[in-house]
């Protein structure tokens, strides 16, 4: 336990003990003011449970009648530790715990930390093409279903629930997909580092193309829906206000920088998993609102789907790991009637016929690989922004640090400059534009 | 098995000591050849394996020694774009009046990434210099990622930013490190109003104290909790579970490779 002793602000010595001020620091100067001023001014607390907080986030809001003079948000009521927890497994078990975090975009996060520990081991350039295709796939296919939830949700909470219904439907389609790739709709722990845990299935490119042809067929009624819709115009045009200037001060990135009209895109400007030879165009609008979000979440749904399309014409066959046997899982997964694991032919192999073969098996599957000591920074470009991880290796089995820049946690910290001034309606329409997913804010 | 408690003597041979003889056992067994990856920082010294530290050792395992070392300093040229940064950088701290040397310990390159590990007072400068100057122009900072080496005495905490420039379309690190009797680091919030959130989460986890900060107070963790859970003295937790008649201890318990 650490010795250092740096209070935390708000502490008080009383006779029943040490008091912990719940706020603490700039909290106690708001809430005296707030004592001293006139009766209209309160300060509401929306959530922790509140449905529109997209999870556990608690908004504090300092109101004046209908209008929000302060906004703070609190975080971390969905804390679960993972990056300590990811010092105490193997590099290839990390994959497991992030895929967790921001739970909407698990091939997101396990993308970036597949790709720090690639470049810690420096075999980024030996991952086969078909498992980097196959990554871009499962990508954008996250990128649809991602931006769907943010758009139904966003509905929802204007109540626009046939948004809702709609978005939920078409991201049924995504799950269905990620069901028949990986065998699971959430937590895939897919992408692995070296390449892929198993090649896609057959009957995949043909589920693909049937759900390009649906969604293609789909997403035009969105723009049916709301993009004309006077109510929803009026609800979301000029709300949630975050010009470039705010944005860059802020580190906002993904779809709030690019509402601001900057073109920057981390598939364009540090392009990885070869998304250098994909065609696709990032669009921008230079509204700086909730609306122009919107738009572009929609556009960047058209452009995921052109990259998919592109992604199953280059589908060739091939190895989805490294050839390097120190690093890729011996064993090729199968599925069997308790469901996937390792296959029965390799058991056979180790078991029956090759003692060397079932020490390297046990070698790495319970000690690992070791990683050369170093750091490493990689960055996606998650549907939220720019998703950054940072990797340090000391030479051993286990990461010896691991921390996530997550999107939503940096974007959320635009809420208080989006909302002040506005009203308090207005302020749940500001989150939904962030769409901020408290897995990955608080980890 | 007459090896079994015979300390120290093979882990040395299999160690080496280090071309420029800043491992702790450098100077000694000249006759090793040295080893690659012996240059760079020592951070730790680790001896045995499975952290089994009691009972005694049957396995040989016990006498491993292992020494943890970081990339170290690299020599110019950089290559790339990394020399034009670094001559921009000491550049404008020069007309700053500020010696480069003074401000930046050390540039490390390592697989294809730049490092300038800084003298935390001058942080604020660096800071401010590399968003300000054209060419240099980093607007985006991703934020501060802390590390803790306990072992590496007098640098234990480390502050790590990465900022990008969108202008020119470069990433470059910046590395901060502070003893853990002296836990501070400059805020550099008034430069990047992006890192508020950012160093109140690596002060709630490592107890790195950024001053100057407008409101450091716990983030993630509640705000009456004691300790600072991400550095290595804090311990994970957990209980042992059975599981199919067994035992099976906590992870931070099991038997882990050092």
């Amino acid at each position: 336990m650490s010795t250092s002793t740096h209070a935390p602000a708000g502490v008080r010595e009383t006779t029943e003990g040490t008091v912990y001020d719940v706020t603490g620091g700039d909290w106690d100067e708001l809430a005296a003011h707030a004592a001293k001023s006139d009766d209209e001014r309160i300060i509401v607390n929306m959530g922790p449970q509140h449905p529109s907080t997209h999870g556990v986030l608690r908004l504090i809001l300092e109101i004046d009648g209908e209008t929000v003079t302060e906004a703070r948000a609190g975080i971390g009521y969905l804390h679960t530790g993972i990056e300590k927890n990811l010092e105490f497994r193997t590099w290839t078990q990390g994959t497991t715990f992030v895929t967790r975090m921001d739970y909407l975009t698990p091939f997101f996060n396990e993308a970036a930390y597949c790709l720090g520990v690639e470049r810690l081991l420096g075999i980024e350039d030996q991952v086969p093409e078909r498992a980097n295709v196959i990554r871009v796939l499962l990508m954008e296919l996250n990128r649809i279903s991602s931006h769907l939830v943010a758009i139904a949700t966003g509905g929802m909470e204007l109540g626009a629930t046939t948004v809702m219904i709609f978005g939920f439907r078409d991201r049924e389609l995504v799950l269905d997909l990620y069901e028949l790739i990986t065998g699971l709709r959430m937590n895939h722990a897919f992408i692995r580092p070296g390449g892929l845990a198993q090649d896609i299935p057959p009957g995949a490119v043909d589920a693909l193309r049937e759900f390009i042809k649906k969604m293609r067929k789909n997403l035009p009624e969105y723009d049916a829906l709301c993009t004309g819709s006077p109510v929803f115009k009026a609800r979301l045009k000029d709300i949630g206000y975050l010009d470039l200037a705010g944005c860059m001060a802020l580190g906002a990135t993904g779809p709030i920088l690019r509402s601001a009209g900057l073109p920057h895109d981390l598939r364009k400007a540090q392009p990885y998993c070869g998304y250098e030879t994909y065609d696709f165009e990032v669009p921008t609008v230079d509204t700086c609102d909730s609306y122009g979000r919107f738009l572009l979440r929609l556009e960047e749904m058209r452009q995921s789907l052109r990259i998919i399309e592109q992604c199953v014409d280059r589908l060739e066959p091939g190895p989805v790991m490294v050839a390097d046997k120190k690093i890729a899982w011996p064993a090729q997964l199968a599925l069997g009637p308790d469901g996937l694991g390792n296959s029965l032919d390799h058991i056979k192999n180790i078991m029956g016929t090759s003692m060397e073969a079932l020490i390297h098996h046990f070698k790495l599957v319970t000690e690992g690989f070791r990683v050369p000591p170093g750091e490493a920074y990689t960055a996606v470009e998650s549907p939220k922004g720019e998703l950054g991880v940072h990797v340090v290796s000391d030479g051993g089995t286990r990461p010896y640090r691991v921390h996530f820049r997550d999107p939503s946690f940096t974007n959320l910290q635009s809420m208080a400059a989006m909302c002040e001034g506005g009203q308090v309606a207005d302020v749940i329409v500001a989150v939904a534009s962030i769409d901020p997913v408290m897995g990955g804010v608080d980890r | 098995m007459s090896a079994a408690n015979g300390s120290g003597a093979n882990g040395n041979g299999a160690n080496g000591s280090g071309v420029n003889g800043s491992g702790p056992h450098g100077g000694r067994e000249s006759g090793v050849p040295a080893r690659q990856g012996d240059r760079g920082e020592v951070i730790d010294v680790r001896r045995g394996m499975f952290g089994a530290r009691n009972g005694g050792d049957t396995s040989g395992y016990g006498g491993l020694v292992r020494t943890v070392r970081m990339p170290g300093a690299s020599a110019r040229p950089y290559g790339g774009w990394f020399d034009e940064v670094a001559d921009e950088l000491e550049g404008a701290l020069e007309e700053q009046g500020i010696v480069p040397e003074n401000a930046i310990e050390r540039t490390v390159v390592d697989r294809g990434e730049l490092t300038f590990h800084i003298v935390r007072e001058h942080l604020p400068v660096v800071a401010r210099t590399l968003r300000d100057d054209p060419a240099l122009r980093f607007e985006l900072c991703t934020g501060v990622s802390g590390v803790h080496y306990p072992q590496d005495k007098g640098r234990e905490l480390h502050a790590v930013y990465h900022l990008r420039s969108i202008t020119h379309n470069r990433l470059i690190r910046l590395e901060v490190s502070a003893p853990d009797a002296d836990p501070h680091v400059p805020s550099i919030v008034d430069v990047y109003p992006t890192n508020d959130w950012h160093e109140r989460e690596t002060y709630d986890f490592f107890g790195l104290v950024f001053d100057g900060h407008p409101a450091l107070t716990r983030i993630i963790m509640p705000d009456d909790w004691q300790g600072f859970p991400q550095r290595k003295d804090y311990p994970l937790g957990g209980i042992p579970v059975e599981y199919k008649g067994a035992q099976i201890p906590a992870p931070d318990q099991r038997r882990s490779y050092s």
